[in-house]
Parts: C-alpha cells; structure tokens; sequence
C-alpha cells in the first residue's frame, strides 16, 4: 500500500538525516521525498512517499512522531477528507524532425504540460500532476518520441478541505 | 550578565544543573573545558581508561540513582569509543549527556586530526544530538539536553563542541535562564481519561490476570504504585528482565521475570492469561518469543510514555500513553472511585499459578568437586539478606546474568543494573564504580563472567585509585557460556571460539593494582567465605569462583514457539 506521509520538522542541521536515518535504520522504504522551508523559515515541511502494510505505516508515524526535531507528522489519505498530492516532472526529448516536434507539442497540449525550453534537436518539457498522471504522461512521450532524460521532483502533498497542519 | 567564556559556560551550566560527577577521559578538542573543571568547586572528575569505561560508568550512576549521568570525551576516537555504552544507554532507556569535542568549525568537514563526523556516527544510538556552531548554543543545548534526557521515554544526548567554540579569549553573556522549552518535543504525562476507565472495568472484569512490569517501572519510579495495584486487586506480578527490581521478590505475588529464560511460573501464568496489564514494556522479542503465538487468550492494557512502543510487536487492546508513576496514580484513583475488588474467581486463578509453581523450574542438583554457578548467586543473596545488605548488583552478559536474574532476589528498585536491551558485555564493572560513587555507603557488588569482565577490566585503577569497596564476583568457567550452550544444543558441540584459554590468573590480575582478589574452587565453606567478604565492607574484593563449564541456563524458550514452549532441565532432577 502507498502512503504519503507529511512532516513538518525544525529547520537545522542534521534535522533530515534524522528523517531519511530513520526510514533505513528500520528498513521502511522511500519511494519519494521532497523537502524546503516554510514561509516559517525555521520550519521544513517535507512529503515522503512509501508502501507498506497499514500497520506499517503507523509505527512509521509514530517513529517520526518520536524524533525530537520533528514537529508534527500526517499521513494523508488516512484523514477524513483526504489529501492532494502532486509531482512535477520535467523531460527532455529528442525533436530530429518536424515531425515528431509536432506530435510533441500536440501531446504537450493534450497534456497541459508546458514546454519550457526549446531547441532543433531537443525539447525540454515541463508537466505536473499526480504520480499516476505523471507516470502515463512520461510513459506516452516515450511512445511519440525518444526521451532522453526525466527529472521527477517526488510527491508534493497536501490535505483537502478544512484540515491543514498549523506549527 | 555575567561575562563568560565558552568552556567556562560548559562547567558553569553543569554546576547549575546540580551535577556534581562527571566521568570522562580529556584529549586535544576538549583542553579548555578541563581547564576550567580543574577549578571547579562543585564537580568532581573521575578519570576513566577508556571512554567506554567512562560512559558507562556515568550509566551506573544514573541506574543507581535515577539522576541524569554525565560524561565529557574528546573529538574523534574519544567519541566512537563511546559509541556502545551509548548505544547500551539507548537500549535501557537511560539518562545520559555526553559532551564532545569537535575540530574547529573552520576546520570540520577537511578530515582533520582527530576529526570525525559525531552528530552522524552517534545518531542511531541517542535520543538526542546537539551541534553548537556557535560559543552562544553551549548553554542552552546543554540544557536542551538534560531536559530530553530526562524526560519521556529517557535515553541519551550528545552534546558536540568544537574546540574553537570554547576558546578562552572569546567571553560572552552566561544566560541562566533555567528553563527550556522545545516546541516539537513535548511527552505525554498524564494517561487519557477514558483509556484508563476502560482499562479498570477490564481489570476488574478480568479472571486470569497478570500484571507485567518493565524497564519503565523502574526508571518511572513506580514502584510504590505498582505494588499498591497488585496488592488491592491480588494480582499476579511478573516482569521482564529490565522490570527486576520493581517489585519486591520476596512478595508471595511476584512470579519472577518471564521470557527465554524466564521461569516457568511466569511463563504459564502470561500464557494463559485472560488479561495482561502491561507497564513500562516494550514486548522485547526475548520476553514474548514468536509474537503471533504471544498469549493468545489475553486482552493486552499497555501503558508506556513511548506511544512508538505500543502495538509495535503485540498488538494493545487498550493503549494508554502516558509515565507509568501518573498513570498508575490515575489508575488507583480510578479504582478508589468504582471500589474496586479484587476479582470472584482470581482464587481459582492463583490454585493454577501455584500448580506452576510447583514445577520448581529453578531447582538444580549438586555436583560433586565442583561449583554450580547456580549455587553462587543462590548463596550470594541468602548472605547479604541474612547479613542485612541490600545491594547494588551489577552484571554484564551472558549465563552469570540469566543466574543472576533467576536467583537473585532484590526488594528495591534500582538495585539491579544491566545491559537489557542492547546486551553488552562490558557494562558490568564500570556501571559498579559508577554506582558506588553515586552511593558511597551502599554495597555494591559486580557479578560477571570471566569473559564479560575482560571487556572492561582496564578502570580496575579507577577501583585502586579511589579505593572502592566494590566486590566482583566471577563465575569462571573458562568459556564463554551462553554461545557454548547455544554449540552444546543447536551445533552438535562444535565449540568454535568459546574457549577462553589464555585467562589471566584473575587474583593476580588485581593484585597487579594492589587490590585483593581470592579464588574459590570449592563450595563446602561457600556462605562462609561470601559473607567474610560482604562484611569487609571498606575494600575492593574479586572473588574468581571456578564453576562448571558444563551447567546450561534453563528454562529455555525454543524459538519461533510461544512462551510455554520451554524446555526445562529435567535432567538436573
């Protein structure tokens, strides 16, 4: 099961080495993790993607829970409104013919994704979306084009509706 | 303000958190604080041999006395040689600070001389790390760190101070503001209301109930309350390893520890609970064995300050987080309330617990020319309770304290010291001088093997320099006794690397340090023997007790089985 973990943690040094020290001493995997100050700077909030079993991901939050630096912790989906996660993606594609640079920019339109550099042979794009959206999206450039380089920025996430996480 | 500078700060905070003993070992990084102790009126400095010997003997302090204990090492080697009593303070929960010495901060992150890289070497290890970047962070992270330290689940904190940070020339205001807050850090005290009326109307409810006492009754100090619940509801009292010492074994109530090698009373008794009332335990795996086949009638009430430790191996029925002391205080009020009685039927209970009793499982027979280890720690408590001594017993790892464990019978929290979660051989000794600086007057008493003691055998000067009449008890049987067991069973008796040939002659090992040291080959004068040196209560004794290499500690749990599924040692019968 995939769970998408927020975190908001003090802003010093050593702070995310506790995080990611935490997840390989107890052999929990990340599959993504994203972190940056707040418009508090002394906080960080960091989304880190895992899979496990239910319980798994409890004794995950509350071993994060445990860390002195960290200062609150959720597991979004488990809320009762739920949470809205995003990632953003950015490949760069082979363009050797006008062709396939139509195709490209015809995808890029279907996908709302932007294509944020350009030049003859290579098209840089810019798209954001869920993992799963990001995923097809990166799977069907591969179909139209040669993809030479994908930089995924890892799960953004946030809770739905009233729910948010105060300092 | 006061005008200090950065070492001054460090010695300065300390006094004023009360610390009166610091056990450490000086090097390079950490020159200018020890300077400044050699003028301090209000901390002594103990000079350990080895950083390991000086942590953990800042451990036995604060076993022993529940008080913070601290150490102070230098940079580099310093710091990763007190990496395992750290990591031994982290398994048992123990409060401990440790400070540092760090290279300069210009010169951090170029491997310098006796650089390394503390805060991520020690992590896994500590509650807590601290990296004072500037002279301004010394005060308040040494507070930071006593207030971690202490408080919730306990454990230990590294303070790191590189050398520059402390520079003499460099004075600054010395804030003694003493109070700290931490916004993300704030434990769980008082149990939730409704958890603890449900845990009552179960208690009350309950026909087969067992209450489990851990580490968290001792270091809680809740014991008083422990007693009083145990005492007005007629339960049977059990306790893991770390739990020893929480509940007086003299008290027809108490079963003894349970788990691989607990006894079989206890073991029967947690199997076939309905009802576990669990404090200040974290379901080890060595207390629970195969945990889908843990007590598989039993509603589980959970009480621990760490919420991470319940429902982290056995699941809880009803969790309550919160210190052990006010929740049990909350619980007794609770019963107040209600009048609780002990149950109908818990009469009928106890009729099958003294069935298990029966069994006797500790019983052992004899042998001719030669000593029982078994016998010793049998012989040693019925001497110092016939002689009136409560002792400070510590132990290091392996068959000694499994004996210990089993045949030892402490009355008062604290007096059992040893290495629980992390099994460290080693601990013993060390934790036995801290112990006995902390309480001067008491006896303390070491029992180790001949194995365990050689791990830390070098602070023996600390023993000759300040003359403390800590006794050492051996069990010498030439081996290493736990892993020979496990050849004896499992491997066929191939005894591969167990054999301990190239012992030193113990006695005159300690008499090298102009310390008396006595070897016993033979048990006919036994008592005798033990109480002459129990009642020489001003000097330092080891005792080499020669005992037999064959004896295997039992019961014994098989593994991957449930708690009753033990074997048992019919053959000494």
């Amino acid at each position: 099961m995939r769970h998408v973990i927020s975190i908001l943690i003090e802003n010093e040094a050593g702070a995310l080495s506790r995080v990611v020290g935490l997840f390989s001493q107890r052999g929990y995997n990340i599959d993504s993790l994203t972190v940056a100050p707040t418009d508090d700077p002394t906080l960080s909030r960091c989304t880190i993607l895992t899979t496990g079993e239910k319980d798994e991901a409890e004794q995950i939050t509350k071993q994060l829970h445990k860390l002195v630096c960290v200062f609150r912790v959720s597991a979004l989906f488990e809320e009762a409104e739920g949470g809205i996660e995003r990632e953003m993606v950015l490949v760069k594609v082979n363009t050797p013919n006008r062709n396939v640079r139509d195709e490209v920019k015809g995808l890029a339109d279907i996908f709302s994704a932007k294509i944020i550099d350009v030049n003859a042979e290579i098209f840089t794009l810019e798209y954001v979306g869920t993992s799963s959206e990001t995923d097809n999206f990166i799977q069907t450039l591969c179909k139209l084009a040669e993809v030479v380089e994908v930089v995924r920025s890892g799960v953004l996430g946030i809770a739905k509706g009233t729910h948010y996480m105060k300092p | 303000m006061e005008k200090l500078n950065g070492a001054q700060q460090v010695v300065r905070v300390l006094e004023d958190l009360g610390v009166t003993r610091i056990f450490g070992y000086p090097g390079a990084a950490v020159t200018d604080i020890y300077d400044e102790l050699y003028d301090s009126k209000k901390i002594v400095h103990t000079l350990a041999r080895h950083e390991q010997g000086a942590v953990h003997m800042a451990d036995g302090y604060a076993r022993s006395t529940g008080k913070v204990g601290v150490s102070i090492v230098t940079s580099g080697p310093g710091a990763t040689n007190t990496v395992t009593a750290l990591a031994t303070a982290y398994g048992d929960s123990i409060p401990l600070v440790l400070i540092t010495g760090q290279v300069s901060t210009d010169l951090i992150g170029t491997d310098a001389f006796q650089e390394v890289d503390t805060m991520g070497v020690t992590r896994p290890v500590v509650k807590y790390s601290f990296l004072c970047k500037k002279p301004e962070d010394i005060a308040i992270n040494i507070r930071k760190a006593f207030y971690i330290a202490s408080t919730g689940r306990k454990g230990p904190v590294v303070v790191d101070i590189p050398k520059n940070c402390q520079n003499r020339a460099y004075l600054f205001d010395y804030d003694n503001k003493s109070d700290v807050h931490i916004r993300s850090y704030n434990p769980t005290i008082f149990g939730h209301k409704g958890q603890i009326k449900r845990a009552v109307t179960e208690l009350l409810k309950a026909k087969q109930p067992v209450m489990l006492i851990g580490g968290g009754v001792v270091q809680g100090e809740a014991s008083a309350e422990v007693l009083q619940i145990a005492k007005s509801l007629n339960l049977p009292v059990v306790s893991t390893l770390m739990g020893i010492s929480g509940y007086p074994a003299s008290d027809p109530q108490y079963l003894g520890m349970l788990g691989m090698h607990g006894l079989y009373e206890a073991n029967e008794t947690m199997h076939n609970s309905d009802l576990i009332f669990a404090v200040g335990t974290r379901f080890a795996d060595r207390a629970t064995n195969k945990v889908s086949k843990f007590c598989p009638n039993a509603t589980i009430i959970h009480i621990d300050v760490d919420p991470a430790s319940i429902s982290k191996t056995v699941t809880a029925n009803i969790p309550i987080v919160g210190d052990a002391k006010t929740v049990l205080t909350q619980i007794l009020t609770e019963l107040k309330e209600v009048d609780g009685k002990p149950n109908a039927d818990i009469n009928l209970w106890w009729d099958k617990i003294n069935v298990f009793k029966q069994k006797h499982c500790l019983d052992f027979r004899k042998k001719d020319g030669i000593i029982r280890p078994q016998e010793v720690i049998q012989t040693l408590s019925k001497v110092c309770h016939e002689l009136g001594i409560n002792p400070y017993v510590t132990t290091d790892v392996g068959q000694h304290q499994m004996f210990t464990a089993q045949y030892f019978k402490f009355e008062q929290p604290r007096h059992f010291i040893t290495s629980g979660g992390l099994g460290t051989m080693g601990l013993g000794f060390p934790a036995a001088i801290g112990a006995q600086f902390a309480n001067p007057h008491d006896c303390v008493i070491c029992i180790s093997g001949d194995g365990s003691f050689q791990m830390n055998m070098q602070e023996l000067a600390i023993v000759k320099k300040y003359k403390l009449p800590v006794k050492v008890f051996i069990l010498d049987n030439s081996v290493l006794g736990m892993v020979r067991q496990f050849q004896t069973v499992f491997y066929h008796e191939r005894y591969s690397a167990t054999n301990l040939d190239g012992n030193p002659n113990f006695v005159k090992l300690v008499e090298a340090y102009d310390l008396k040291g006595i070897q016993i080959t033979d048990d006919a004068n036994l008592e005798e023997d033990f109480k002459k040196i129990l009642l020489d209560k001003d000097n330092f004794t080891l005792v080499d007790v020669i005992t037999d290499t064959n004896t295997k500690v039992m019961p014994w749990l098989r593994a991957n089985g449930s708690m009753v599924d033990m074997m048992l040692n019919d053959e000494e019968k």
